[in-house]
């Protein structure tokens, strides 16, 4: 009895150190892996910081009301969250593809699948990049030709579009993720819808008066507003 | 050859008809038909009066006119003329017409008469504004002598101007023109204009017309590349061209015609214009300048200034890109006045469109949205203008803007520090 409890224990620590054996070359393997990994990661922000430096990348941002919008929510500059980005994606990846070579049974699929994953999270930082240069573009000619033919709310008016296409980009991206499909769709619609009909019934009711003094002053006054600009002919 | 891509087959058919002219007047129309039959009629009347013995062909550039323009341009007769005032010509006048293309562009027409002027060869091109309804015939010859007898390559009009109109060119393409090449070419986007063979063939394949300045005011650009280009000016008096000729649809499609076509240009004959500048003469046919102080002024100045004051307001996060802080602080303390103590003044106008150049230069942001946001001070600016100018003589309002004008150019050197300087926070 006390023999066969100790041939199987014997039995079992020889496996073990044959498991373990077989496993640290592929653990060192892996450490070496995510310590280059670590090195090709750092050297691929480097040069992404050059690059985006090269191509003011931060101006370009700043033009579009990014750097803004990340400064009020605490977070770097563009550039500097775009390269630690890199950084971790790249470090993550190479780590998970070191991890791979551990043999462990179902974390294969996991890493492919993270790794299909890629495509799709680029292509919505992309939108959302996209859609912060379109909102800043386009609340900005909303701005100016406000203010050029006088409209009340010039500024309210470049915000509600900018607020906008900001939602529209945030929706779209999400969408592009793949995250709460249903609910991002619905609820798009939902603010979207509201938001028309709110304005429709505010136009109708709310703003009778305006509504009836723009007409008045389009279809009457018209005319004689025009002949105050005619004596003072730019050209 | 570069004609070959810009003329239609058409156009080239009638011209290659027509053959080698001495003369050539070109009309860019799109919808004139209420007055192109009567400007046809006097510059071919001016055309036999003064130019009886050259080859002459007046062409037609249309947008697609729908009103029957370029009919209209066909049928006005040679002999309707000579019955009425028993000229006689020993040449033929040939009158014809074409369309560019589907999209109206007055830049496209002028490209289209600079072609056909150098495969004419003509000696002299004149171009007429179709809307010039005061147009008398001595001005054809006043912009066409110049050219054709004394070897002068570009004639620019002067005209009789009511002193309250065109603020934009007598404070802004005027002064800043002269600071940058030191001429005193005092209509900078002439409606009418006259160039010689030699101006027709470097410009008629130039990059200008393939730009948004090109396009929108070709007359800006060709002026001011003709200066760039040190080709020899000269200026004519025309007499009173009548203000709704001159009336663009609005202050920003204005500026869209003139402050970016002038800041275009800046850019392209860069080192044109960083010379320090030459003395402000050139060579004028008549007065150099006419000022009417004639009619009641009648202008809304309460809303010039209220639009002032809330457009830079408004415009804060725009401004702050394109104007310096200093700037931006004075622009905001003027709108901050009410208007019995508001003044924008000349050093800080002269400043602010430096700075605007500068940032159209660097491109800061969208080109259109920088000449945009130069609305509201235009019209801080046309405020203190009237109302400086309300009661003054016309020798005196000459003296104003004589001295803006040399406000301009001390400024100088600051515009050439801001051009050459990296962007702000690079």
């Amino acid at each position: 009895m006390t023999d066969m409890i100790v041939r199987e224990l014997g039995q079992a620590w020889s496996e073990f150190t044959r498991a373990f054996a077989h496993l640290l070359p592929r653990l060192l393997a892996m450490l070496i892996i995510a310590l280059v990994g670590w090195v090709i990661a750092y050297v691929l922000k480097i040069m992404l910081r050059s690059l985006l430096r090269l191509v003011k990348f931060d101006r370009l941002s700043e033009r579009a009301g990014a750097t803004q919008l990340l400064s009020t929510a605490a977070l770097p500059s563009p550039s500097e969250l775009l390269c630690q980005l890199v950084f971790w994606l790249a470090w993550v990846g190479i780590l998970l593809a070191g991890i791979s070579f551990l043999d462990i049974g179902g974390l294969q699929k996991h890493i492919g699948a993270f790794f299909l994953y890629l495509p799709r999270f680029f292509a919505a930082l992309f939108l959302i990049f996209l859609g912060m240069l379109a909102s800043g573009f386009f609340a900005r000619a909303a701005l100016l030709a406000g203010v050029n033919a006088d409209l009340p709310s010039p500024l309210l008016l470049s915000q509600a579009v900018r607020v906008l296409i900001i939602i529209l980009t945030i929706s779209m991206a999400f969408e592009e993720l793949g995250l709460a499909q249903r609910t991002i769709i619905i609820a798009f619609t939902i603010v979207f819808g509201a938001l028309m009909l709110g304005m429709a019934i505010a136009f109708g009711l709310g703003g009778q008066g305006l509504a009836r003094e723009f007409l008045e002053r389009r279809l009457s006054a018209q005319r004689r507003e025009r002949k105050h600009e005619s004596d003072l002919s730019p050209l | 050859m570069a004609e070959d891509n810009i003329l239609p087959d058409d156009l080239l058919r009638q011209l290659i008809s027509v053959g080698e002219v001495d003369i050539l007047v070109g009309l860019h129309t799109h919808n004139h038909a209420k007055t192109i039959e009567h400007v046809v009629q006097v510059i071919r009347e001016g055309l036999l009066k003064y130019f009886p013995r050259e080859r002459i062909a007046v062409m037609n550039a249309d947008g697609g006119s729908t009103d029957g323009t370029p009919e209209l341009v066909r049928a006005a007769s040679i002999t309707d003329v000579r019955h009425a005032n028993s000229f006689q010509t020993l040449r033929t006048l040939h009158c014809i017409s074409s369309q560019y293309g589907a999209e109206v562009s007055t830049g496209r027409a002028m490209q289209m008469i600079f072609a056909a002027a150098d495969l004419l060869r003509a000696r002299a091109c004149a171009v007429i504004a179709p809307e010039s309804s005061e147009i008398q015939p001595d001005w054809t010859e006043k912009l066409i002598r110049p050219v054709y007898r004394d070897r002068a390559d570009f004639v620019a009009p002067v005209y009789r101007r009511n002193r309250f109109e065109g603020i934009l060119v007598t404070n802004l393409l005027y002064p800043m023109t002269r600071a940058l090449y030191g001429k005193s070419i005092r209509e900078p986007r002439p409606g009418e204009f006259a160039f010689s063979d030699t101006l027709a063939s470097r410009f008629v394949g130039h990059p200008m017309w393939n730009q948004e300045a090109g396009r929108l005011g070709p007359e800006v650009c060709v002026t001011l590349e003709a200066l760039a280009d040190g080709f020899r000016i000269v200026q004519s008096f025309l007499g009173s061209k009548g203000q709704a000729e001159r009336q663009a649809a609005d202050l920003v499609t204005a500026l869209r015609q003139t402050v970016g076509p002038l800041f275009w240009s800046m850019e392209n004959a860069d080192g044109a214009w960083s010379a320090p500048p030459e003395a402000p003469t050139l060579l004028t046919i008549g007065p150099a300048f006419d000022i009417s102080t004639d009619g009641a002024v009648n202008v809304d100045l309460a809303r010039l200034h209220q639009m002032f004051c809330s457009g830079t307001k408004d415009l804060e996060s725009v401004l702050n890109s394109i104007v310096s802080a200093d700037t931006l602080s004075q622009l905001q303390y003027s709108a901050s006045l009410d208007e019995a103590h508001f003044r924008f003044s000349d050093e800080l106008w002269a400043k602010a469109v430096f700075e605007f150049a500068s940032a159209y230069h660097h491109s800061v942001m969208s080109r259109d949205h920088i000449i945009q946001a130069l609305a509201p001070l235009y019209r801080g600016r046309a405020y203190t203008f009237v109302t400086e100018n309300l009661n003054v003589a016309p020798d005196a309002l000459g003296d104003r803007i004589e001295s803006l004008c040399l406000t301009f150019e001390r400024f100088k050197p600051y515009l050439i520090e801001l051009w050459s300087a990296p962007e702000r926070g690079s």
